[in-house]
């Protein structure tokens, strides 16, 4: 049996840890055109898109993650749709990654004060108009700390996605733990190397937070 | 014909009637105070002229035109109708000329270059040439109230309304607000407002409007109306106000 050093173990991990990486940007960047489009639905205010982007937030904050992958990953196959770990784990990543996004924005857009609506409807904006210069530049202030600390939980959430298969950091650990019998070594240095993707964020969401607290424009 | 006609006015909020009929015509160049009690749906009629609130019945003429709910229509209607609100509601984000410049810009997609001359005017017509650059919360109430009115000028309405414009105000803030609501008078803006100086009213307005229970309850000329008011409710109200 070959021998595994300590550097082995890292060594390929870091390797796996490049695919949680792509895969929480893609979810972060595919979730956020998703949510923001939720949002201004939602915003522009038809009956049914409210109760519509409502049930969608509602279906994916109130099930696990692990449940919303194992229907993207079993259920799409049976509508024909041939996906592999990687289609399904962005896919499944996307849209709950959307759905909490869509409801804290909402959160940041409901915060702004109803007077900015009032004075640029006065002054004849259309809802685009208002969107675009009085209430999303407003909004975005507010929204960037809980952003970011959302990041946290998107990177966390791709762990989830070793179960389809998809080989990123937690797959790769246990893939290693399997060949080495190391399972503390290994999921010790999975766990640093997540420390280190999600600290960073972490940190700096609080930074935010304290930089945005005493701004008031 | 007037410049806004409205006639038969209705609106509720739920079960809560606030406005029980409303007749008023208000011509080119009026100056209108509209007075009474909290609650007697001040705010309300006045937002109803610049369609911020919908009615449930009656006609709105604006400039010969009836405004319906369509889009365009409500569009049409606020280059008409400027209005300024008691809480300013300048945007936070922008400085005190971008404030101004922001509407004619995306609305009547008017050039930087023309949008900043027409800023520049007003602002200084309000006297703030000085604080162009500066953010909303850089300013004293007063000034951000200036700069809203500055802001509402700027689209060139055709009749300004205003909201208790003094009333979030510090009493030493107040006079430079209603100077420039003077001024606006004199030059022959067309003004509604909703105020509680009555002084100031008695002064600068053609007419007086009381309102009470959802209903224009008495109006006219504000020395004949202060001097003796016809209705116990109007006479009550204004005894209030001296006591
Ligand atoms: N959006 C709303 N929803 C429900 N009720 C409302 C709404 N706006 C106003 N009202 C009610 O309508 C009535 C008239 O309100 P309005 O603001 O027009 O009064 P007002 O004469 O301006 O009073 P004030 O002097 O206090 O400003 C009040 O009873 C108020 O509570
Ligand atoms: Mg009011």
């Amino acid at each position: 049996m070959p021998e595994f050093t300590l550097w082995d173990i890292v060594h390929n991990l870091l390797l796996a840890a490049r695919w949680t990486v792509l895969l929480s940007i893609l979810a972060f960047v595919l979730g956020s055109i998703v949510g923001l489009a939720l949002l201004l639905v939602r915003t522009a205010g038809n009956r049914w898109a409210v109760r519509f982007v409502r049930g969608y937030v509602e279906l994916f904050q109130g099930t696990p993650l692990l449940m919303q992958l194992f229907i993207v990953f079993f259920g799409l196959p049976l509508l024909g749709l041939d996906v592999s770990p990687w289609i399904a784990a962005t896919f499944g990543l996307t849209l709950f990654t959307s759905a909490f996004l869509t409801e804290i924005w909402r959160g940041c857009v409901e915060s702004v004060a109803k007077g900015q609506w009032e004075a640029s409807t006065a002054l004849g904006m259309n809802f685009t108009q208002q969107m675009l210069y009085v209430i999303l530049p407003q909004a975005l202030r507010i929204a960037v700390p809980p952003t970011v600390g959302f990041s946290v939980q998107v990177v966390k959430g791709t762990a989830v996605t070793s179960i389809i298969g998809f080989v990123e950091l937690t797959k790769a650990g246990t893939m290693i733990t399997n060949a080495t019998y190391a399972p503390f070594t290994v999921y010790g240095c999975v766990a640093v190397l997540y420390f280190l993707i999600c600290y960073p964020l972490s940190l700096y969401a609080r930074h935010l937070e304290g930089k945005f607290r005493h701004v008031t424009r | 014909m007037s410049l806004v006609e409205l006639h038969a006015i209705h609106k509720s909020f739920g079960a809560l009637q606030v406005l029980k009929g409303i007749d008023l015509k208000i011509d080119e160049g009026q100056v209108i105070a509209l007075i009474g009690k909290s609650g007697s749906g001040k705010s309300t009629l006045l937002r109803t002229i610049n369609g911020l609130e919908t009615i449930d019945d009656g006609t709105i003429m604006v400039a010969g035109k009836k405004v319906g709910d369509h889009d365009t229509d409500l569009l049409q209607l606020r280059l008409n109708v400027g209005m300024v609100f008691q809480q300013f509601n300048l945007f936070p984000h922008y400085t005190a000329l971008e404030n101004v410049m922001l509407s004619p810009q995306v609305v009547k997609k008017q050039s930087k270059g023309e949008a900043r001359k027409i800023a520049e005017e007003m602002l200084a017509k309000v006297g703030l040439s000085d604080k162009m650059m500066h953010y909303p919360d850089q300013l004293s109430g007063g000034q951000q109230q200036r700069v809203a009115i500055a802001r509402a000028l700027a689209m060139k309405p055709r009749v300004l309304l205003c909201d208790e414009v003094t009333s979030a105000l510090d009493p030493e803030l107040v006079n430079e607000v209603l100077a420039v609501v003077r001024q606006l008078a004199e030059e022959g803006m067309t003004l509604v407002m909703v105020t509680h100086e009555m002084r100031f009213a008695r002064e600068v307005c053609d007419s007086l409007v009381f309102m009470h229970q959802g209903r224009i309850h008495e109006s006219g000329n504000p020395e004949h109306v202060f001097a003796s008011p016809k209705t116990p409710e109007l006479a009550s109200f204004v005894g209030g106000l001296a006591g």
